[in-house]
């Protein structure tokens, strides 16, 4: 398993990346973690010329209280998210999904960043950012501030996503959802492997009624997916199975999944219904 | 890191649970695996392989690889075909047999997709990687054949040459051999008629090591270092395909990741490495990547199986009529068409079936070729039966393993000859079932499955059964004789006395992760009084280990282990006439025992003479009796008089999301009787790996052909291996049924958990959903497939996977309940 040459940098500063990134165009790719990317490099399904690697930039670490955010930079791991009260706190959605992500080896490299970035609809942490509603902070050369695109927007089709040429996708700034119950569905023939689906779902409960859910949905397109439907049809709702279960059993709707040899498409969809139930009665708590 | 255990004074090291000797290098892995091996001046290959399943070479341009840099030479088969031979079948199972040459360069044609079209030699692995991306191969592409069941039809072919897919028809019956009665009268005559159709499906091996060589063609002889199981076949075989002198090769296998029959071959990466060496005059060095291993290291399984069995009304057996269609792939490799006859022997199982007849096709197709894989044969056997049996059950509405016990061997009918020619020597079935259900709670869980299925749970509890055995320790060799094999079964070992005390032990049987050198020191240790610190296990080289049939077929222990009690035994007779020489006593007088020899008679006060010593007294040779050769060292060669027939019950409860399809292992229970146990603790492990990768064909492992013969489960990210983060903690016991053909008493362990696991899930599925009207999954049962089975949906893919009733005008062939999963 050995790449195509490629030179390899590291910069100390966002600046010197967009730098490195601007110039190469997209002959560079970024790396945060690497633990995307260097499959792909190993397996000779990419060759850029240069990999500009951020792991190093210390502007990009750390997790922030912003006040009615938490803001994840680039550069953080998932082990270190899922060592964070504040996410574990506020952001319990994105934690459950965290936890279930492949082994810890690939925890303590990997970063939610790189694979929103990355945008591979069977990764984990899209449909759970996406359900929270959050904002990913995108940085050019030569711009003052980063650009603001909300998740919706962000996830254009299989692995692309609304960070162009040249540009960096710098943090990921999450609303707190302090109080809300979550419980993240992952659905798997082997523990390692991809999401054949997976479902996100964070519910605020008031006295055994949900007043609000969200629901988002692994693997089930060629990007994270929402089911505003559902959400909207889950409010006032007891969160009981006989009250919810023709509800979530809609989920999977008008989607298009793929079909591959761990389900087909058909299969799917079935499985976004049960589980979109047993996640948000999981997540209130019944 | 060291591990340490406290010595336990006075007991006997057999039925001890040492530690593995080798444990801390092994886990650490701070040892000599073959990629380690640096060797001055050495080159690196990288192989440009097939992308297609069958083509024509119509030429290949290498000028732009020869001139990357670093690069030294690219070979092709054009240039090789005059050297490269063809690559060995050791097992012609019909005198009619047909099969291609085997190139390990395709000169003018590709048969599946992964086959080697050309070889790059550079001065970095990198450089010969980056340069065979180089290679412009021209290619026009041929019909392919996949599809084992179309390959059979004999319509599109693998090899047009060949003139037919058809390698070899191989029938055993029991009428002709006259061991059994005529099966065909049996299924006239049933008054209950079984037919089924089971896919056993294709496996990929998946050792943790990928398979690696490195070649010095310095020096008088080539030395080989190859990631094998089998360095003493491969050196045999490598001289026979190039035409080499045998003396003039040397092959070390040095510590081996793991193998599981994945590593019993003779490999075309092997072959092209020694003659580029031999090219080039320098060392070389291939290491596979994952990919290419998955690709193009020989698979496992892969049979369709029609089995009719045929009972009374009471439920007792009167016959059973096998009809196999086994696919070789592109290839016969080593013993590729000896594997699924090594099933011949075992469809019958512990059962007293009067009438027998197996029938194995042996098919090509364009795919990578099969061959030995944990189990060779008997896994396939032993899932078909004992799902046969269960079939039986269910169609007479009676308890499984009942069934079963109505039809198995009674320990006291033991010694028993059965239907299929062999004599089975001991065994104890009752037992084993009867400790196996009080572990399980058997009768507990039958009541919660009752319940269950009463309150129509979303959650439904099924129990498998499988009362296996298998024939292992391969192989007498007057019965690898009878089955055309090219060679022997037996086994070699040296045991020799240093001066200092200390004991050298060589084995010819060549650990991969076993731990012969653990075993066969506590072996040592118990015959000749020695301390088990003082003994060294060598093995796998064959300047050291000149002579031996390494390692495969459960046969290390019950074959290799009791070579190596003779040659202790010899040792000690060899010590006997300076015993008595020292002791002024007669030979016949003496007596040896915890390492010592005393006069008999002479009283407990003597101090007796130590073997130790005596090796000391051999080295000076100052004072030896007349005629009395300076040496103890002795070496024997053993071949053993008959299979150990390990068995056991293995029961399985398995939890059915029948909203899903998802499958949960709830409970494991095996009890096996591997007769006498030698170390405990490497006998759960090999139970423990052995569960697993048996459990992993029922639920996970399938490699995947699309139709144009690409192998889409070309990495684990799509061929779903196992961790144990998947599995439960199983819960092993034993029964002890000594095997009455060894001196220790021993039955293999090595393939056993894969043997018997697999039928136990499958079973344990299929009694979850029998109410809902499902009778058949394909393996692996995928959430999926077990989901369409309960929708029994008519379009979905297990239906198209999962063949219709073979006879639909049969006994028992009524309309199935449900459309999806039924066969």
């Amino acid at each position: 398993m050995i790449p195509a040459p490629f030179d390899y940098a590291a910069p100390a500063t966002v600046e010197e990346a967009l730098t490195l990134l601007s110039e190469h165009g997209d002959e560079a790719k970024v790396m945060a973690g690497g633990q995307s990317l260097l499959p792909v490099l190993r397996m000779r399904l990419n060759a850029p010329e240069l990999v500009v690697d951020i792991s190093r930039i210390e502007s990009l670490k750390g997790i922030d209280d912003t006040g009615d955010a938490i803001r994840i930079g680039a550069a953080t791991t998932y082990q270190e998210v899922l060592d964070s009260d504040l996410v574990r706190e506020h952001l319990g959605l994105l934690h459950k999904a965290v936890s279930e992500i492949a082994d810890p080896q690939i925890r303590h490299r990997g970063t939610v960043c790189g694979a929103l970035a990355h945008a591979d609809p069977a990764g984990d942490v899209g449909a759970p950012v996406l359900a929270l509603d959050a904002t990913m902070e995108v940085q050019s050369r030569g711009v003052v501030g980063p650009r603001q695109v909300a998740a919706a927007d962000f996830f254009v089709d299989l692995f692309e996503t609304a960070v162009g040429d040249g540009e960096l996708l710098t943090a990921v700034t999450i609303p707190k959802h302090t109080g809300w119950g979550s419980h993240y569905e992952k659905f798997v023939r082997v523990s390692h492997q991809w999401a054949i689906i997976g479902i996100a779902a964070a519910v605020r409960s008031e006295g055994g009624v949900i007043a609000e859910a969200r629901v988002g949905m692994t693997n089930m397109g060629s990007k994270p997916l929402r089911a505003p439907g559902v959400e909207a049809a889950l409010a006032g709702q007891p969160a009981t199975e006989e009250a919810i279960g023709e509800i979530c059993a809609r989920a999977g709707e008008g989607t298009e999944p793929p079909s591959d040899l761990n389900g087909q498409a058909d299969y799917r969809r079935h499985l976004a219904g049960v589980l979109t139930r047993r996640a948000v009665l999981a997540a209130a708590g019944g | 890191m060291t591990i340490t255990q406290e010595p336990q004074a006075g007991t006997r090291e057999v039925g001890r649970d040492r530690r593995r000797k080798e444990d801390q290098r092994l886990i650490t892995g701070r040892t000599k695996w073959t990629n380690n091996i640096e060797l001055p001046g050495m080159l690196h290959l990288s192989m440009v392989r097939s992308p297609f399943a069958h083509a024509r070479i119509t030429g290949i341009d290498t000028t732009e690889a020869k001139a990357a840099p670093g690069v030294m030479a690219v070979l092709t088969g054009e240039d090789l075909k005059d050297q490269q031979g063809s690559l060995p079948n050791a097992w012609p199972v019909t005198p009619e047999q047909k099969a291609p040459p085997h190139p390990a360069v395709a000169v003018d044609r590709v048969t599946f997709s992964g086959e080697i079209v050309a070889v790059v030699v550079a001065r970095s692995a990198a450089a010969a990687r980056d340069a065979a991306e180089l290679v412009d191969v021209d290619y026009e592409e041929l019909d392919a054949v996949i599809d084992l069941k179309v390959a059979a039809a004999d319509e599109v072919l693998a090899h047009p040459d060949l003139g037919t897919n058809e390698s070899a028809l191989w029938v055993f019956d029991s009428a002709e051999a006259g061991t059994g009665d005529d099966v065909e009268a049996a299924i006239r005559d049933a008054e209950v008629l079984i037919e089924r159709e089971f896919r056993q499906q294709r496996l990929i091996p998946s050792f943790m090591e990928p398979r690696s060589v490195v070649v010095d063609p310095t020096g008088e002889q080539f030395v080989m270092w190859s990631a094998t199981q089998v360095p003493h076949i491969l050196r045999l075989m490598l001289a026979l395909t190039l035409g080499v002198a045998e003396s003039k090769v040397r092959v070390i296998a040095p510590d081996v990741g793991g193998g599981f029959g994945g590593k019993l071959q003779v490999t075309p990466e092997e072959v092209i490495t020694f003659l580029v060496a031999r090219h080039t005059g320098k060392p070389c060095k291939w290491n596979e990547t994952r990919s290419e291993s998955l690709l193009a290291a020989h698979h496992g399984r892969d049979q369709w199986q029609k089995l009719t069995l045929a009972a009374k009304a009471d439920g007792t057996v009167t016959g059973l009529k096998v009809q196999l269609i086994a696919n070789m792939g592109a290839y016969l490799g080593l013993v590729t068409s000896g594997v699924p006859i090594l099933g011949a022997f075992m469809f019958n199982a512990i059962y007293k079936f009067p009438s027998y007849r197996f029938e194995c096709q042996n098919v090509f197709t364009n795919t990578t070729w099969t061959d030995a894989y944990r189990g060779a044969g008997r896994p396939e056997a032993t899932f078909a039966i004992e799902r046969m049996m269960d079939e039986l059950a269910t169609e007479l509405g009676r308890d499984p393993l009942e069934v079963r016990e109505q039809n198995w061997i009674k320990h006291e009918e033991f010694p028993f000859t059965t239907v299929a020619g062999l004599e089975y020597d001991s065994g104890n079935y009752e037992a084993a079932t009867a400790r196996a259900k009080e572990l399980f709670k058997y009768d507990e869980l039958r009541a919660e499955q009752a319940r269950r299925r009463e309150s129509g749970d979303r959650v439904q509890l099924g129990l498998g059964v499988s009362t296996f055995t298998e024939m292992c320790g391969l192989a007498p060799s007057r019965v690898l004789g009878s089955l055309a094999y090219g060679a022997g079964g037996w086994e070699h070992a040296s045991v020799r006395m240093l001066p200092s005390g200390k004991v050298e032990v060589i084995t010819g049987s060549s650990a991969h992760g076993q731990g012969h050198e653990t075993a066969w020191s506590q072996i040592v240790a118990d015959q000749l009084g020695v301390p088990f610190e003082d003994v060294e296990v060598l093995h796998g080289d064959t300047q050291i280990s000149h002579k031996g049939l390494d390692t495969y077929g459960s046969r290390s222990l019950v074959v290799g282990g009791q070579a190596v009690i003779k040659a202790a035994q010899k040792v000690i007779e060899k010590a006997k006439p300076l015993a008595a020489h020292v002791l002024e006593a007669n030979v016949a007088d003496l007596e040896f025992a915890d390492g010592k020899f005393t006069v008999r008679g002479a009283g407990a006060d003597q101090e007796g003479l130590s073997l130790t010593g005596l090796a000391l007294s051999v080295f000076a040779a100052h004072d030896l009796p007349d005629g009395m050769e300076a040496s103890l060292d002795a070496d024997a060669t053993y071949d053993p008089v008959n299979f150990s027939y390990p068995h056991g019950t293995h029961l399985c409860a398995m939890e059915v999301d029948t909203e899903t399809g998802e499958t949960t292992m709830r409970s494991y229970v095996c009890v096996d009787d591997i007769g006498t146990v030698v170390n405990p603790l490497i006998v759960d492990g090999q139970i423990h790996g052995g569960l697993v990768q048996g459990i992993a064909q029922a639920l996970w492992e399938e490699a995947v052909y699309d139709d144009q013969g690409t192998l889409i489960t070309g990495s684990f990210v799509d061929y779903t291996l196992p961790t144990s983060a998947d599995t439960i903690s199983f819960v092993t016991d034993r029964t002890v049924t000594p095997s009455t053909t060894n001196d220790l008493g021993a039955k293999g362990v090595g393939e056993a958990g894969t043997i018997a696991s697999t039928p136990a899930v499958v079973n344990a599925v299929l009694d979850a959903l029998r109410p809902l009207g499902v009778t058949d999954i394909v393996m692996p049962c995928t959430p999926e497939r077990v989901w369409n089975a309960i929708q029994g949906a008519a379009h979905q893919p297990v239906v198209e996977e999962a063949a219709p009733h073979f006879d639909e005008s049969a006994p028992n062939q009524d309309t199935p309940e449900t459309e999806g999963g039924t066969l």
